[in-house]
């Protein structure tokens, strides 16, 4: 591990091991006065309720009782807040109002989980250069748990294959389609990497994507008004946009869903890789590591000092992707 | 009742014309209606319609409202003189500057709309009923200082016109204070839209100190430059008097608005060419084509000619004194700086991506339509405000029972 990584990581175990809630009780005295505002506001925001009738795809005065069922939930679902400023009971209800809709509209039955930051946990990744050999069981692995839009084929990973003798991001090819291993090249995986000073928060100019305290950087899906600033923001272009409805059929659809994490996405928003939150917070793998054959991928948490990607951290020579650009993602590459 | 009146008489002015008038009404209301049944198609199928991929995911919409900051930036190249230095010459162009920056501002609006992924969701960043990310998001930055020019705009011409309309003189010590601020306001617009993609560590083609400074300056010569053409227009077609030196003085800070951008591109070629790393794969991609990709290249280099051509004739004296010379060296420019920030800077700051893959970019018809919809709902606009303004600066149109 470089000086500087070294440095931050020692500040981000300080943190963690001091008093606790120290950028929690910020977030809470600010949500607190949003939501008060938002009531105050609840008289304008009935009164702009032509709008919304125009996106509710029936009517509320007529129709069955379960089209206006659709609708109430359409409506209420639209005048939702930013997940972060939601109270408990907020977030359970848009949970029960979600599973309601999926089950209405597609006959879906889902889980979908608002499991919050486990303590003392940061995750980390490591990615062995010396072990991947290219085969991308990753990346549908990672399709098939994150509830990807199967007709525009969108991957959160991208595996480059790279000649020997190169580390630049122009030598690498991620449309291979031959057998793998290549001769005279190695493989390079791509994610998300929850950047710790993340780019793409800082752009979203309605604070649709934050950092939560487990360092995992995630999307409020209802929140984000498809702006894409942080799709040109992101130095790893980690993050995918749904230019069209995505599509997964229901046989396909990964019933246990989080929040923040594979839940059902719609068209016009952003989405990315989450460590698959919603398996990492229940304290199991991300599907990529948990799929991947030859052993590259190593996820832990980084506050637990017996971990193996502390081990890694230790003893093998690691580096970051353009770590000049400050942006310190929480994802290493090493080699044997 | 003044202003029920007011508002009475221009839209009878607005709606009343000779045949020619309503033709081109007409004919921009046509272009309008195919706009928003592209639109329509967009909003119920998605951004897929459009050729902006994950690759590039910024495209035409956000080329032209990049352009059309600048060119609403530019109205302030008029009402500084015309205010504050009482330049009597720019004083009859002014309220056609304004009028330009206003029809300018709602396409950029238009642009920011057309583009969005969910627009019916934008209430999300109203401050309060949503969350304003400010300061941290150069975006929230461009919601404030483009929607401040908006009302600024608007309310110091129709502050001038009603006290005219009204048979009284205005009264400056109410809208120069204003007039002052839209003067500063103005420079923000452009520097916070530029500041938008200098701020991206992301993108080593636009993450540059330069992006403000050339903004400011491409923005001074394509504005006036239209606003100049318009000024040709109104001359030729109404009895509105704009005499030879408004143009004349209009010519020269084009002049040098465009040598100073000319300079700047000389500078931008010289730090990318001289010794180019992999941060300068967007400029070769742009100006030679990279790894057998071209589709850039005939735009940029287009741009080039044509930027060339304007200045070189507008830095001739006797050349740019010469109106069959300048008007077409004013189109030439507008159209070379408009190529200049659509596909000669937002579309390649996305090619190659940060993870150097090539993906190029060609617009679909949908947005082309859309594109040229909300253009002519700009030009609608500005015809509008044009066709109220003239009767009242001209003393045709008065408050019944206040004719001179």
């Amino acid at each position: 591990m470089s000086g500087g990584a070294k440095a931050w990581f020692q500040s981000w175990l300080r943190k963690w091991n001091g008093p606790a809630g120290g950028c929690g009780a910020g977030l809470l005295s600010k949500s607190i006065g949003r939501r008060d505002a938002l009531k105050m506001l609840g008289g304008g925001a009935a009164a702009s309720g032509a709008v919304v009738n125009a996106f509710a795809p029936v009517n509320l005065l007529s129709g069955s009782s379960e089209e206006r069922e659709k609708a109430v939930i359409d409506w209420k679902e639209f005048f939702k807040t930013n997940y972060r400023l939601m109270n408990d009971r907020e977030r359970a209800d848009t949970i029960e109002r979600l599973e309601r809709k999926y089950k209405l509209e597609r006959n879906l039955d889902v889980k979908i989980s608002t499991a919050g930051p486990l303590p003392n946990v940061l995750y980390g990744y490591a990615f062995n250069l010396s072990k991947c050999k290219g085969y991308r069981e990753c990346i549908r692995a990672c399709i098939q748990e994150n509830n990807q839009d199967r007709a525009s084929n969108m991957q959160y990973i991208r595996i480059f294959e790279k000649p020997m003798g190169s580390m630049s991001v122009e030598s690498g090819d991620a449309r291979y389609y031959h057998e793998v291993p290549a001769e005279g090249h190695f493989y390079m995986g791509t994610q998300c990497f929850q950047c710790d000073n993340p780019p793409c928060v800082r752009v979203c100019p309605t604070g649709a994507t934050w950092k939560e305290q487990d360092g995992i950087v995630v999307i409020d899906y209802d929140w984000c008004i498809g702006c894409r600033y942080c799709q040109a923001a992101c130095p790893y272009w980690a993050r995918r946009f749904n230019w069209k409805e995505p599509t997964v059929p229901n046989e396909e659809v990964n019933p246990n869903q989080h929040y923040l994490g594979n839940r059902l996405r719609k068209k016009g928003v952003m989405e990315k890789c989450t460590y698959c939150i919603q398996r990492t917070r229940q304290g199991r793998l991300p599907a990529c590591a948990e799929a991947c054959p030859t052993g590259a991928r190593t996820f832990g948490n980084l506050l637990d000092p017996g971990s193996e990607i502390r081990y890694i951290l230790a003893h093998k020579k690691v580096f970051r992707l353009k770590e000049d650009l400050n942006t310190e993602p929480k994802f290493w590459y090493y080699m044997d | 009742m003044t202003l029920i009146y007011f508002l009475r008489d221009a839209l009878r002015e607005a709606t009343s014309g000779g045949r020619k008038y309503h033709l081109w009404m007409g004919a921009l209301t046509l272009v309008m209606l195919t706009g928003a049944y592209a639109y329509s198609i967009q909003f119920r199928e998605g951004l897929g319609v459009t050729g902006m991929t994950d690759h590039v995911s910024w495209g035409l919409y956000i080329s032209n409202f990049t352009f059309l900051v600048g060119v609403a930036a530019a109205a302030v190249m008029l009402v500084m003189p015309a205010y504050i230095l009482h330049d009597v010459d720019f004083k009859r162009a002014v309220m056609l500057g304004e009028g330009v920056a206003v029809s300018a501002v709602v396409m950029c609006l238009c642009f920011v709309m057309a583009d969005m992924g969910g627009p019916h969701r934008g209430w999300h960043l109203i401050p309060v009923i949503g969350y304003f990310n400010w300061p941290q998001s150069m975006l929230t930055w461009d919601v404030i200082v483009l929607n401040g020019y908006l009302a600024l705009n608007l309310l110091i011409p129709f502050y001038i016109l009603f006290s005219h309309y009204r048979n009284r003189d205005p009264n400056p010590t109410l809208y120069v204070p204003f007039v002052i601020l839209s003067v500063f306001w103005a420079v923000s617009i452009h520097l916070v839209t530029a500041f938008l993609y200098a701020g991206l560590v992301a993108r080593p083609f636009w993450n540059s100190a330069l992006m403000g400074p050339r903004f400011l300056a491409s923005a001074f010569a394509a504005g006036p430059a239209l606003i100049l053409l318009a000024l040709a227009v109104i001359r030729s077609q109404t009895s509105f008097a704009i005499e030879d030196t408004t143009i004349r003085k209009l010519s020269l800070v084009i002049t040098v608005a465009a040598q100073i951008n000319l300079i700047m591109l000389g500078c931008e070629v010289f730090k990318e060419f001289y010794w180019p790393s992999e941060h300068s794969a967007s400029a070769v991609y742009l100006f030679f084509g990279h790894h057998g990709h071209h589709a850039l290249n005939p735009w940029i280099w287009t741009s080039i000619a044509m930027n060339v051509v304007a200045t070189g004739i507008m830095t001739v004296h006797s050349a740019r004194r010469c109106h069959h010379l300048l008007y077409p060296a004013c189109v030439l420019l507008f159209t070379a700086i408009w190529i200049e920030k659509g596909m000669g800077l937002i579309v390649p700051g996305f090619i190659p991506s940060p993870l150097g893959e090539l993906v190029e970019y060609m617009p679909t018809w949908i947005e082309v339509a859309v594109t040229l919809g909300i253009w002519a709902t700009g030009l609608f606009v500005f015809t509008v405000l044009v066709r109220v303004a003239l009767p009242i600066e001209l003393g045709r149109l008065r408050a019944p029972g206040t004719n001179r």
